[in-house]
């Protein structure tokens, strides 16, 4: 059962200039992007910055009205609500159903509350009763390894990873359906990042979350996700299951990606290739697959043509002209 | 390890740096000990608050200004006539300005800390090769312009006008690279210097300074937090920890062979591209204390899965002597 399908989701913004600051182009930082997320499963969506990941799931959100295309989440079975064209008022109710978990622990916890009354923010305003909060409380920070005198404590007086644990249980507070996570652990050092991918792993088993990654580095994300989709200049070019995509990616894209990542092992040395040139530039992408002044496979159709995301072999899609034709190198 | 070493450009022993601040004074660096040789990477590796920026920022006199060397000494041309100790000098000195950026070039993690937004790149580039080298301005215009296109940056005839915020960040940090290089230094520190980007413009900036440091026989000395660029890039590793050197290592037995318990469980909490899907990762029990919190003994003993009761809590293991492959651990030391 879907509890999020994403279909032809556009997202545009203005550029403005001269003295007016009238419009006088647009960027399209999200271009007929299409998913859908089931209950239990994480999908991850990676990609370099400015590829348009975090702007999708800023519409999921509706922290940005979508220019075009429909975001159909399920709150409970047997419901669906397009999210895309509701109004403010009318996304109220739904809000407590997708939570949000932030990158910057630091910022993302108000330094004046008392960490108790953060995570129980969410249950109050939703007009969770007092005993119930209380002991709702105690059960998250079991839940997310935190200790119980933790309540009555400021968020300073933790460590990031402990921080990241507290943002953690405000965003299961009110069971949500899907949790939206945008590079929930890029800030943290490796020993403690390793600690928190664990919880999230943990999570998905004992309570099956359904979520959206959003992360940039390809080793967590190959941990956490069931199905992985791959970003470039605000167009999805590759979306599989994750140990398919890993280890025969069908877009050169994420072949470039994947050879790019430096391996934690000194006898691959040399072996790191990066793709010539540079991301394009959203606001003026190249004609044709937007990834084609890079691409070494590139022939005459894809400086033309669009390539359509279409099913290369079961459950995997590909943007590529010559997803068919072309055997790619992945990682074992 | 030493057979193939090239020559001795930088030796910094047992040095010390606090920080004074209005809670009491904090120990950031206690003992550090590394040698950097022409035409070798050392890898500077450790979670934050290891030091290892400290390290790099000692070694330049351009701590912040709560933080003062305490100990130890900074050698430059160790063993040879011209041999100084950077801790001894002012600073500000003359003579310190012109190592720094003469003989040591400095990268950082975000190049915007080190170009002005209000010079173009070339003017900036010719400032730098100006102050270190006597040129017409002409002829180091020329220079900055060669130098750009050493970094691999198109068109750098055109480019040497850009301001900084023309550039996307892969190119900005070439125009890092390019103001480092433009005295001709034979050490450079490179702190974290591909953090900051995404990951196939930091395969290149990898590509182009292994490159550079190859060619010119450059002693590099790269800080960085991840373990995979370690792999790829150095030759010998220090692993520090709570502002010591937990490990030394030549970089092929720090991966096969790791002495260091520290080591080994930062190495197994690495996220693979080639895990299996839901896998768990081996972590380490804890955080890293703050510095002012110092654990007693060896600073690793409360998050040590092997730590040995009454003894790494106790006393603090022997640090690695210099120039040899070790572990500041117990487990190294033998029975005793």
């Amino acid at each position: 059962m879907k509890v999020l399908e994403v279909e032809g989701l556009h997202k545009s913004f203005p550029i403005r200039g001269g003295l007016l600051q009238r419009e006088i182009g647009r960027v399209r930082a999200v271009q007929d992007v299409s998913f859908s997320i089931e209950r239990g499963e994480t999908l991850a969506l990676v990609g370099e910055s400015g590829c348009g990941k975090t702007t999708v799931s800023r519409c999921i959100l509706r922290a940005l009205p979508p220019t075009s295309g429909a975001i159909r989440f399920s709150p409970q079975d047997g419901t669906v609500v397009d999210l895309a064209p509701l109004s403010r008022r009318a996304l109220r109710p739904l809000r407590r159903h997708i939570q949000m978990i932030f990158q910057d622990p630091y910022s993302s916890l108000n330094p004046r509350m008392l960490v108790g009354d953060i995570v129980a923010e969410p249950l109050a305003v939703n007009g969770v009763g007092s005993v119930e909060r209380e002991a709702r409380v105690r059960a998250l920070l079991d839940l997310v390894g935190l200790p119980q005198s933790a309540r009555t404590r400021f968020p300073h007086a933790f460590s990031g990873g402990q921080r990241q644990r507290i943002g953690i249980a405000r965003a299961l507070a009110l069971d949500p359906r899907l949790v939206v996570a945008d590079e929930p652990v890029s800030a943290l050092d490796v020993s403690v990042q390793a600690q928190i991918i664990n919880l999230l792993l943990d999570l998905q088993d004992r309570l099956g979350l359904s979520m959206l990654f959003v992360a940039h580095d390809l080793g967590v994300v190959r941990h956490v996700s069931d199905r992985v989709a791959v970003m470039y200049v605000g167009r999805i070019v590759e979306i599989a299951p994750t140990r398919s995509l890993y280890s025969r990616p069908r877009h050169p894209y994420t072949e470039a990606l994947l050879a790019a990542v430096p391996k934690p092992d000194p006898e691959l040395r040399d072996q790191a290739a990066a793709p010539r040139g540079e991301v394009a530039d959203p606001a003026n992408p190249p004609p044709g697959c937007a990834f084609h002044p890079r691409c070494p496979f590139a022939v005459d159709l894809c400086r033309t043509e669009v390539p359509k995301l279409r099913e290369t072999t079961t459950g995997h899609m590909s943007a590529c002209h010559r997803a068919e034709e072309l055997t790619l190198t992945g990682v074992a | 390890m030493v057979e193939s070493m090239g020559r001795h450009v930088l030796s910094v022993r047992d040095l010390a740096v606090e920080f004074g601040g209005d809670r009491g004074t904090l120990r950031a660096l206690d003992g550090v000990s590394l040698d950097l040789h022409a035409g070798r990477v050392l890898g500077v590796v450790g979670e934050s608050g290891c030091g290892k920026s400290v390290t790099a920022r000692a070694i330049l006199g351009i701590l912040d200004r709560a933080g003062k060397v305490t100990g130890g000494q900074v050698l430059l041309d160790p063993g040879t006539s011209s041999q100084q100790d950077l801790v001894a000098l002012d600073p500000n000195s003359q003579t310190m300005r012109g190592v720094r950026g003469g003989r040591i070039g400095l990268i950082f993690q975000e190049p915007m800390t080190a170009l002005s937004v209000h010079y173009t790149v070339g003017n900036q580039i010719v400032e730098a090769i100006r102050a270190h080298r006597e040129l017409s301005k002409a002829d180091a215009r020329n220079r900055a312009i060669e130098l750009l296109g050493e970094v691999g940056i198109p068109r750098p005839e055109s480019r040497v006008d850009a301001y900084p915020f023309q550039l996307s960040g892969g190119l900005r940090q070439r125009v890092g690279i390019a103001m480092a290089l433009a005295a001709d230094p034979q050490i450079l520190i490179a702190d974290e210097p591909t953090t900051a980007l995404d990951v196939t413009t930091q395969a290149q900036v990898l590509a182009l300074l292994r490159r550079l440091q190859r060619d010119k026989g450059i002693a590099l000395m790269l800080i960085t937090h991840d373990m995979g660029v370690i792999a790829q890039m150095a030759d010998d590793v220090a692993v520090m920890y709570l502002g010591r050197i937990a490990e030394f290592s030549p970089v092929r037995d720090l991966f096969a062979r790791p002495r260091h318990p520290y080591t080994r469980a930062l190495l197994r909490s690495v996220p693979s591209i080639r895990a299996e899907p839901r896998d768990r990762l081996a972590t380490i029990g804890g955080t890293v204390p703050h510095p002012g919190a110092r654990p007693s003994g060896c600073a690793f003993h409360p998050r040590c899965p092997e730590v040995i009761a009454g003894r790494c809590d106790q006393s603090a293991p022997r640090p690695v002597p210099p120039l040899e492959a070790g572990a500041a651990c117990f487990l190294n030391e033998g029975a005793a």
